[in-house]
């Protein structure tokens, strides 16, 4: 059951989006977060619902996904709403026990759901369309210029993408060490949370022996292949700009302009 | 040519309590020889703990010697200068398929190899479609290594070695984990690169029928090399080979049980149709 897990949440299809160069969707998600921050009047957050749902249109993936990554931050929603509307001070509208309701407030609250909501959908088109590893390739190439700085670029998009191709082994021998225990007697559902707590300890344990032992393998068999850290190594698959990744910058530069002027100039 | 050789080769780990002070020595490798010519295909055999495998870890420079030298294609594998090259001409395959793949898709991390060489991009792709092709599991490029079988992760891992282009490769105990049908599989698989590829395989394994197809067979134990000589050979001196906890092949067994109650079997009988053979000639003369 464990194995069906999928990870990240790629969404399998083909589009114009789901081709795009890693580093042009990131760009663009950090630039699109940055210009729902710029906005702060209707028609700025129009046009930024319209490219968000021109770009949602572009890949093929159904809303219903995106819709999917809301639920996590309900509360947090809820909870902005909420202080804005009751603790902005202004012009008094509506008047609940001791809580008032301020035009001001109404409008600040509109906007940080608006602000929040686009914020989650947008980068879950990013996570949507683009598998894990070549997020930590696009962040590999992004942050590069950090290694100047002594940052182990490299080691850590290396490590994270290691942590992924071992992530459903790990999830699997969890199930099976759980299986083993359970055959045995142990109980893992019963208790109240210290006590379920506590019997988690003996699954840890042999997860952990085994976690390191597959690391030392692992260590063994790449430097068995060679592996001497990011120096002199090439790419299998470079990231190398295409007409269209520059096109998407051409729009995403469009955007931020039309973004800045409608949500900043013309007030 | 010798592609390996090794000479008076001798392996001690070193075991010590909490505080790091010299518990105990085992000595893992003792005044070991041998040599391996291009293109063969030796086994070598062995109990657990006869130091088949630390053998294995010499010829790929993962283990220095203590005592002694080994050669990898005329390079000494204690000079740090040569680590590298012999990695690139020694490829190695391990026992845990899961423990060796490190990409995410099978083309990926048959890639991996070429790319810590260095080799241009465009070759890689030439090398990891050429490999897949060599081991049979070209079909399977796209797909993640957690949805294959056993046996078919193993090939992937000697597609893995094969793309760097080595001169031989060292599998250690690569069937270990597998079931029967992956056994074969990956067996068939050594066995085509070595007559098509011409590449020299060692063979590390504890199943006795895993070496009926080698030129050469050594038997470990206790850190020394107990037999050498052609599987045949070995498998003549199937009292030897019970001495050294070695499972000798049935049908081998049998022919060795029919030839000391009588009938005028040959020694070292290796297969089922040799045996049927055998015996038709007992029948027929």
């Amino acid at each position: 059951m464990l194995r069906d897990i999928t990870l990240g949440q790629y969404y399998q299809t083909d589009s114009v989006i789901h081709r795009l160069d890693p580093r042009v969707k990131l760009t663009a998600t950090v630039c699109y977060i940055i210009s729902l921050f710029i906005v702060d009047n209707i028609a700025g957050y129009l046009i930024a619902g319209l490219f968000l749902a021109m770009i949602i249109r572009l890949s093929k993936v159904p809303l219903k996904f995106m819709v999917r990554g809301m639920k996590s931050i309900l509360f947090l929603l809820v909870i902005a709403v909420v202080f804005n509307l009751f603790l902005t001070p202004g012009e008094v509208v509506l008047t609940f026990w001791k809580l008032k309701i301020t035009r001001e407030g109404i409008r600040l609250a509109c906007f940080m759901a608006i602000r929040l909501v686009f914020l989650i959908i947008g980068s879950s088109v990013m996570t949507l369309t683009t598998t894990p590893n070549n997020l930590t390739d696009g962040m590999e190439k992004l942050l590069g210029p950090l290694r100047h700085l002594k940052v182990p670029v490299h080691e850590i998009s290396m490590m994270m993408s290691i942590a992924l191709r071992f992530i459903p082994i790990l999830l699997e021998e969890t199930d099976k060490i759980m299986k083993a225990q359970i055959a045995r007697g142990a109980d893992f559902e019963s208790g109240n949370l210290l006590k379920k707590a506590k019997s988690l300890v003996p699954l840890l344990v042999p997860l952990f022996i085994s976690a390191f032992r597959r690391a030392n393998d692992l260590a063994m068999a790449m430097e068995a292949r060679c592996y001497r850290g990011g120096e002199h190594r090439t790419k299998m698959k470079p990231l190398i700009y295409q007409k269209r990744d520059r096109m998407a910058y051409g729009v995403l530069a469009l955007y931020l302009a039309v973004c800045v002027a409608v949500g900043r100039i013309l007030l | 040519m010798e592609i390996i050789e090794a000479k008076d080769l001798v392996f001690e780990y070193i075991r010590r309590d909490e505080e790091g002070n010299v518990e105990g020595i085992t000595c893992a490798l003792d005044h070991v020889s041998l040599d391996v010519k291009q293109g063969d295909f030796v086994a070598i055999l062995g109990h657990n703990g006869s130091g088949k495998s630390t053998f294995a870890k010499h010829i790929n420079a993962i283990l220095y010697p203590t005592e002694g030298t080994v050669w990898v294609d005329g390079k000494d594998t204690s000079r740090e200068e040569n680590l590298w090259e012999i990695r690139q001409e020694a490829g190695m395959v391990f026992q845990n398929p899961d423990n060796q793949i490190i990409g995410q898709v099978v083309e990926e991390d048959v890639g991996f190899g070429p790319e810590n060489l260095g080799v241009p991009t465009k070759e890689i792709w030439e090398r990891v479609e050429e490999s897949l092709k060599a081991v049979g599991m070209y079909e399977f490029r796209k797909h993640s290594p957690n949805k294959l079988s056993g046996g078919q992760k193993q090939r992937v891992s000697i597609a893995g070695v094969i793309a760097m282009h080595p001169k031989c490769i060292v599998l250690d105990e690569p069937t270990a984990m597998l079931d029967p049908n992956g056994r074969k599989e990956v067996i068939r698989a050594v066995r085509a690169l070595n007559d098509v590829e011409e590449i020299t395989i060692i063979l590390i394994t504890h199943y006795m029928e895993e070496i009926i197809y080698a030129n050469k067979v050594f038997v470990m134990e206790r850190g020394k090399i107990a037999m050498e000589g052609t599987p045949r050979e070995i498998f003549s001196r199937v009292e030897e080979l019970k001495a050294l906890r070695l499972d000798v092949p049935q049908v081998t067994l049998l022919s060795h049980e029919l030839r000391k109650s009588g009938l005028a079997i040959p020694e070292g009988i290796l297969t089922c149709e040799e045996l049927v053979e055998a015996l038709g000639h007992v029948a027929r003369g």
